[in-house]
């Protein structure tokens, strides 16, 4: 029943072809679309085709993918690469892993198709180095591709020539920001730079680059066969084709779904996710990973796309999905998220690398029941200063956090502030283990088990935990079989 | 690796400013390698032609070889590929795939990816620095085990994830943990 919400165009052939059988995906019309556009399409062609699709990049952006073509051909110059970004960083998104390692030849026919359109005949595919069988597939891949004359000098007998070569990530988040992605190509700290001038103009060792990620690419080789008005036709108005989503976290059913784009939440969570874990109370999804915010029960039947996640305060990211119920704490999450950006602030701007710092300490100070109201409105103003000074796309939505959970979840902030309360029961320095005296059978499993001895009683008595000494670790609660502990 | 293992803490941050405090120097730990180490990092340079474009390539090889990169293999690289050490110290330092303290026998890598955090894994977390008794980033006395973080391996729909070496454990909860750790005891 919950299968025809979905539309696989991206992850047509993930799990259905042997990714490491090139013939495979020949039979499933691979490598179709490049003899096209290099026997009957001019490269203006091809790009018109992109542009009519209204494919957008996926890698979070947006940025109409058929415009970007069509600014890199523009550039003069006598070399020019196409990038993939196979740096997936955002914690909580497997899309491009999965499509790297079901169905590398689809990323390598649109990079192909893509130095056509541009005028390169070398491209590369920036990927982290976490993702060892996606380096070994992909490996494999070319070699097959190589071999077929699919790659390398006079494709099909047409003159154009193009080869791809790997570059490895070692793991910083900032490198899937483009300008950082291609220091560290060369080798570099992979820091950002001001735009402009945008890769397309001015990119891997100076020369026009057009980088683009591993979900886009595989539309493309879809698009070039079906024709722009298929894929058009699915989606909403601004937002054409489908997306991939990982959605993980508090549901039934995790791992990769694709839907057309203007799929609800609500469609998402509980008819293709089977709704939440163990009945418990949907309390918000995050989308977008570092740079988005948490969504919530007002905004289920927000039909998804670009546009509208970033009017609810979100944003699209690569399609991490992750779902929270009514044990996470949304500052706690806040907290999480500020955490991840601290460490990955390359430090090279003063408002990422200051500016999160403090922001996580307010964060940390109000999930330690210390903050004030003060406090609150400082967290607010320091948010807007990171977002409208930073450098680069991470600082300048490290702060979607922090504001979309203040604004959807004031209530648990204040909470914090001004009650000492965590509602989630998640923030450690907010909570208190007491002893039900009701219950308690005086076993002393608790006071044995307690790693500070907080506890006190004899044998057969209500026994007592003392909350200065009391570390809350959680012992007593976890070995306690007559359920005399609670948490307040 | 020919020196002996203290346990030293220093956890990566990418800013140069926050490096100050960490005590993270160059001088941690002195070691001499041998001519053939030597001689096998030059081939190294040698296969990427002495590039500097190829830094990080030839820094992930010198890492696969020595398991982790001192001070004196960084050394031989600047001279090779001629980059100021400076900035070889500033590559290795920014990449946390990077490491300048040797990494245990069983290296543990625990997932605190979103999806693994939500699911519990700061609590995985706990218990394994319980149960070595070390902190994010050092490694045990002995040299068998060494804790440390990633994000995300893409297996959210395990979460929370644990790795152990190359094996990976998934939906891990507190209660495993010396489980696991006794499969490695020996």
């Amino acid at each position: 029943m919950t299968k025809h919400k979905q539309i696989r165009i991206a992850l047509r052939n993930c799990g259905v072809i042997d990714p490491q059988a090139i013939g495979e995906y020949i039979a499933r019309d691979g490598y179709q679309a490049l003899a096209t556009c290099l026997t009957k399409m001019t490269p203006e062609e091809v790009i018109d085709q992109i542009k009519k699709s209204g494919l957008r990049g996926r890698g979070g952006g947006g940025f109409p993918t058929g415009l970007k073509f069509e600014i890199t051909r523009k550039s003069v110059s006598d070399q020019k690469y196409v990038v993939c970004n196979a740096d997936e960083g955002d914690p909580g998104a497997f899309m491009d892993r999965s499509i790297l390692e079901g169905d590398p030849h689809s990323v390598i026919e649109a990079m192909a198709i893509c130095g056509y359109c541009i005028g390169a005949d070398k491209g590369l595919v920036y990927i982290r180095a976490e993702y060892p069988l996606a380096i070994e597939r992909l490996k494999i891949a070319l070699e097959q591709a190589r071999e077929m004359g699919l790659l390398g000098k006079n494709i099909f007998n047409t003159g154009f020539s193009f080869d791809i070569e790997l570059r490895y990530g070692a793991g910083a988040f900032v490198c899937g920001e483009e300008t950082a992605l291609i220091h560290s190509m060369e080798g570099l700290r992979g820091e950002p730079t001001f735009k402009p001038p945008f890769p397309s103009v001015s990119g891997y060792l100076g020369k026009p680059t057009n980088v683009n990620n591993v979900e886009t690419f595989a539309n493309i080789p879809v698009i070039i066969n079906k024709g722009a008005g298929w894929f058009s036709a699915i989606g909403t108005e601004k937002s054409k084709g489908t997306k991939v989503f990982a959605l993980a976290g508090k549901i039934n059913n995790v791992g990769l779904i694709e839907v057309p784009m203007g799929t609800t939440l609500r469609e998402v969570i509980y008819e293709i996710g089977g709704g939440i874990r163990n009945g418990k109370k949907f309390k918000a999804v995050q989308t977008g990973g570092p740079s988005g915010g948490c969504l919530t029960e007002k905004h289920l039947d927000t039909p998804i796309d670009y546009d509208n996640l970033i009017a609810a305060g979100s944003m699209m990211g690569s399609g991490g999905m992750i779902v929270m119920d009514e044990d996470n704490c949304m500052v706690a999450v806040a907290k999480f998220y500020l955490d991840f950006t601290v460490d990955e602030s390359c430090g090279k701007c003063a408002p990422c690398r200051i500016g999160n710092k403090r922001l996580y300490e307010l964060l940390d100070k109000i999930t330690q029941g210390k903050a004030t109201m003060e406090d609150i409105s400082n967290l607010k103003n320091l948010c807007t200063v990171i977002r409208d000074a930073s450098l680069c796309g991470l600082g300048q939505t490290s702060s979607n956090p922090v504001l979309s959970t203040l604004d959807n979840f004031y209530d648990e902030y204040i909470g914090h502030v001004v009650d000492h309360k965590c509602a989630a029961g998640q923030c450690k320095a907010l909570m208190k283990y007491v002893v039900i005296d009701e219950n308690c059978v005086g076993c002393t499993a608790c006071a044995r088990n307690c790693p500070v001895n907080a506890i006190s009683g004899e044998k057969k008595q209500v026994h007592f935990i003392h909350q200065d000494i009391c570390i809350k670790c959680g012992a007593c609660y976890d070995r306690c079989k007559f359920n005399a502990i609670e948490i307040q | 690796m020919n020196c002996c293992i203290p346990t030293i803490s220093t956890r990566a941050t990418r800013s140069p400013l926050n490096n100050l405090n960490t005590g993270n120097t160059m001088s941690s730990i002195k070691i001499k390698l041998h001519q053939q180490d030597i001689d096998k990092l030059k081939e190294v340079c040698a296969s990427f032609n002495n590039d500097a474009g190829e830094l990080i390539n030839v820094l992930h090889k010198a890492q696969g070889i020595f398991g982790y990169l001192p001070a004196e293999v960084q050394e031989i690289i600047s001279k090779e590929l001629n980059v100021p050490l400076a900035k070889v110290y500033g590559v290795v330092t920014f990449y946390s795939f990077f490491t300048m303290i040797p990494k245990g026998k069983h290296p543990i890598s625990i997932c605190t990816g979103t999806a693994c955090y939500v699911r519990g894994a700061e609590k995985v977390l706990d218990e394994f620095k319980k149960n070595l008794n070390i902190k994010v980033g050092e490694t045990t006395a002995d040299g068998k085990f060494s804790l440390s973080c990633l994000r995300c391996v893409g297996a959210c729909g395990l979460a929370p994830v644990v790795l152990v070496g190359e094996k990976t454990y998934g939906r891990v909860a507190p209660d495993m943990v010396k489980e696991i750790l006794a499969e490695y005891k020996d």
